[in-house]
């Protein structure tokens, strides 16, 4: 007995010494907090969580790479208490919501007569169901079944319509659903997701540079939900009213209509669903995640900075604004005149966006106000660039500082202030861009009789919009083609008086395919003008890089743009991004969008310590899922496209008003039953 | 060493510890969801038996069984191997980090399991030499990673299989290992 007693407590002493020693020696630190989320997890080693017991679970929630929730044994309590632990309050760690993807309900045809129980999961089990479409919605509820919060219902198109504010992303309904059309997903999931190679994307939702899914808004908008068409356009852009009154809309390029019949108006719809939100005066919400507490600085508050602010803001950083001139909208408050996209309106999508939660700063210029050096000591942790392209171009032909002459954007950004310009009698606008045609239209508003535009090639090579031309031309703007300015001439007191060009002629095409002019010698002409602006193009003004240390690796390209990684906007400083027209020289708003929304996500992983890297199979800009865009749609009955609503050419001329109206209802109805809702399994026969 | 080799193969295949013995089932059907967490079990598996074996067979030769105190067998077994475990786990950490981080978290959750504390017992009562303790400590492991990889492939065939509700998860799982374990009855007999 004794000896029993002996031998035991000598081995327990051995062992607890040994140990203790070794405690002390092999002494590693690890996170208190994996020790205390340990403690409050069920302890029962189960696996059920899918890590190696309950100490790599803690691991894995104190690393965050799995939730707070992630023990399935444990109560509402403990995942309280683990939520503690990690700082946050259980409801309002970043919310996994259920989405569903199919949008046929119904429509698709039936395979077969079914006759079973009403189960999807016992339906799918013969043949994948009875429906022609074989990856859509069954339609029997087995998800509303599996739903403990109530939070789905089988709509009135036969699929499952989820009502966020019920949802917890509990996840029974993707397990339940046979067909893998509901998923869980999180907010940064949603927004940052990229278009793939592998995704069944219609065309014009491949060509869209903000890749916003065309197809569901223009889908929730025929059946009048135009709340939903708006969250659905938010997702991937914040600027919609600008949009829907200035991009160029490429998307209705690829439209398949468009092949046999007239395109789809998809501009005016997305312009109707803003523009109804905002004559509805109520703004609808717009979910953010709970904050990280981490700073981000934007600078620049134009589309990219704001689109990056937006998205940055909507997953939970702290973002601040800084913007040089005195007010935020950059070049598409200070480029783009009133009577194409007015202040009112702009001033009205900017509040919401800010309305996030997003301080600003104007009159704010990096380089004169703060540095790269004072933003980091101000404990921003990650920075975009979105300085947009502000430096005209020049012609390099003498004469050009004249008095009357002025730069395109100095123009234009001029009377966007309010500042007063002497008006001229006869104007001449060198360029063929959409800057160029602003400056004409914004002269004849502003009262000048003749008003030109002088450019190298002919109307069919004008980069600017087919529409802004034939505005222009509607409103009496004079065209000087294939003429390439040589010399602006003055008088003695330095006011111009002439402009010299030389006629042209259109020789071989070159690079971009277009006929390059030569130059017919002795063809000197004079055009009598008294101002004569030069819109040829911009480029970013970098000269902020001359300040300080921090930017001594920041690379800048040859075009006079920051270098960029072009998939994750990454500089070459590792903690600043860029996008918009600082990074890809002047382009479409709905391009810096994207930009900012690019760097938006590049920056939740840099902040997050992940890799920073573009989605796998992303499909990039230019590229085309192989065989997707058709020559010829067979079977397509013509029906006529909406017409663009517009102020009279008389009435408009005189005044900075819109010139483009919204479409009513009735039309916008019309026109979403126009889209074929392509590239899903029940593509829309009934509106071919 | 032909010994050896009968001892080697009856420990992995005709006495396998999980199909034929049926020790050491909480691991088995814990960690085969993944085949990832599945091969580091495995591992695991081999480092602790194998170190609990020799640690264990020392206990008793050196001071069970000069005291004649066979009766405390069980209960000092389960004190030396939780400590050189523990211990172990400490050494990895600090020493050799990239070992830990793939067995660590596996080392605590199998120190005492029945399949550790199993092959032990056997060790003494088959009244294994050192070096055949040894041996058979591994192959014994071996054979609990054989079966645990097979079962993982299977269960991860299984989720994409369609399964009647009511047998979803553990019930198939369950129903999965009693076949596997027939399977390894074809090899009574062998030895």
């Amino acid at each position: 007995m004794i000896e029993a007693v002996l031998v035991m407590f000598g081995i327990g002493a051995a062992s607890s010494l040994v140990l203790s020693i070794a405690s002390k020696v092999f002494y590693v630190y690890e996170d208190p907090r994996i020790a205390e989320v340990e403690d409050c997890l069920a302890g029962a080693n189960c696996g059920g969580c899918g890590y190696a017991g309950c100490a790599a679970a803690a691991v894995a929630v104190v690393e965050g790479n799995a939730p707070v929730n992630v023990c399935i044994v444990s109560d509402a309590e403990g995942v309280a208490r683990v939520a503690e632990v990690m700082g946050m309050n259980a409801g309002t760690a970043e919310p996994l919501l259920s989405q569903n993807e199919c949008r046929g309900g119904n429509r698709a045809k039936n395979k077969y007569l079914y006759s079973g129980i009403n189960s999807c999961k016992a339906l799918s089990s013969l043949f994948g169901g009875k429906r022609e479409c074989g990856k859509g919605c069954l339609g029997f509820g087995d998800c509303v079944r599996a739903c403990t919060f109530d939070a789905i219902e089988i709509g009135k198109d036969g699929y499952p319509v989820v009502d966020d504010e019920k949802c917890v992303g509990c996840g029974a309904c993707e397990k339940a659903c046979p067909k893998d059309i509901l998923s869980i997903k999180t907010m940064s999931q949603r927004l940052f997701d990229f278009n793939q190679t592998n995704n069944a994307l219609a065309p014009c939702r491949q060509e869209c540079p903000a890749q916003i899914d065309i197809p569901k808004y223009i889908s929730q908008i025929s059946t009048g939900d135009y709340k939903g068409a708006v969250d659905t356009i938010r997702l991937r852009n914040p600027l919609l009213l600008s949009c829907g009154r200035v991009c160029p809309h490429p998307c209705e390029d690829l439209c398949r209509r468009g092949i046999a019949d007239d395109p789809v108006s998809i501009n005016q719809l997305k312009r109707f669903v803003a523009d109804y939100e905002m004559n509805s005066g109520i703004r609808f919400p717009i979910s953010c995640a709970p904050s990280t507490g981490k700073k981000v600085a934007v600078v620049g508050g134009g589309p990219a900075g704001l689109s990056c602010a937006y998205f940055l803001r909507r997953v939970g950083y702290d973002v601040t604004i800084f913007e040089a001139m005195p007010q935020l909208g950059g070049i598409i408050r200070y480029g783009i005149p009133e009577y194409r996209l007015p202040k009112k309106v702009l001033d009205w999508e900017i509040e919401g966006i800010l309305n996030l939660g997003i301080t600003f700063y104007t009159n704010t210029r990096l380089g004169r106000d703060f540095t790269m050096d004072s933003l980091v000591a101000a404990g921003y942790e990650a920075i975009f660039l979105g300085i947009g392209a502000w430096e005209d171009y020049n012609l390099g032909i003498e004469g050009e500082d004249l008095t009357g002459c002025y730069k395109g954007i100095d123009f234009l950004s001029k009377i966007a202030m309010g500042k007063s310009v002497q008006i001229p009698k006869k104007a001449a606008v060198v360029g063929g861009g959409n800057s160029a045609i602003d400056c004409v239209r914004t002269l004849l508003r502003l009262g000048v009789p003749d008003v030109y535009i002088v450019y190298r090639r002919t109307r069919k090579e004008m980069p600017a919009n087919e529409v802004e031309i034939v505005a222009s031309e509607h409103e009496g703007v004079k065209f000087v083609f294939l003429a390439a300015p040589e010399a602006v001439i003055g008088d003695e007191d330095g006011n111009v008086t002439h402009l010299e060009y030389k006629k042209m002629e259109l020789g071989e095409p070159d690079d971009s395919g277009r006929r390059r002019p030569v130059p017919i010698e002795g063809s000197e002409t004079r055009l009598e003008v008294d101002m004569l602006i030069t819109a040829i193009g911009q480029r970013p003004d970098v000269s902020f890089k001359k300040d300080g240390r921090r930017l001594d690796d920041l690379e800048i390209t040859r075009w006079n743009t920051i270098g960029n990684d072009p998939e994750t906007l990454q500089t070459t400083v590792p903690y600043i991004f860029t996008g918009g027209d600082s990074a890809t020289g002047a382009s479409l708003v709905v391009d810096a969008i994207s930009g900012g929304r690019r760097a938006a996500r590049s920056i939740d992983q840099y902040l997050s310590g992940e890799n920073v890297a573009s989605a796998p199979e992303a499909l990039l800009k230019d590229e085309y899922i192989k065989d997707s865009i058709f020559k010829t749609v067979c079977g397509i009955q013509k029906k006529p496209r909406v017409e663009m609503p517009e102020l009279p050419v008389k009435a408009r001329i005189k005044t900075m008003d819109e010139v483009d109206l919204v479409i009513n209802e009735k039309d916008a109805l019309n026109e979403a039953d126009r889209c074929l809702s392509c590239c899903i399994s029940c593509y829309n026969k009934d509106k071919v | 060493m032909g010994d050896y080799i009968v001892l080697i193969i009856s420990c992995i295949f005709v006495n396998n510890i999980l199909l034929a013995q049926f020790l050491g089932n909480c691991p088995f059907f814990g960690t085969s969801k993944k085949m990832e967490t599945a091969v580091g079990m495995a591992m695991a598996v081999v480092f602790v038996l194998v170190m609990a074996g020799m640690i264990t067979w020392m206990t008793e030769a050196y001071i069970l069984k000069p005291y004649n105190l066979g009766y405390l067998r069980t209960i000092s077994f389960i004190l030396v191997i939780a400590s050189l475990v523990q211990f172990v786990e400490m050494f990895l950490r600090k020493s050799i980090p990239g070992l830990y981080a793939g067995l660590g978290i596996f080392l605590p959750l199998i120190t005492t399991n029945c399949a550790v504390m199993g092959v032990c017992l056997i060790n003494i009562k088959e009244e294994y030499s050192f070096m055949q303790a040894l041996v058979a400590s591994f192959a014994y492991a071996v054979g609990f990673g054989v079966a645990l990889i097979l079962f993982a492939g299977v269960r991860e065939k299984i989720l994409l299989a369609r399964v009647p509700k009511p047998l979803q998860d553990t019930s198939i799982a369950l129903v999965t290992a009693g076949i596997l374990s027939l399977t390894f009855f074809a090899f009574k007999g062998m030895v």
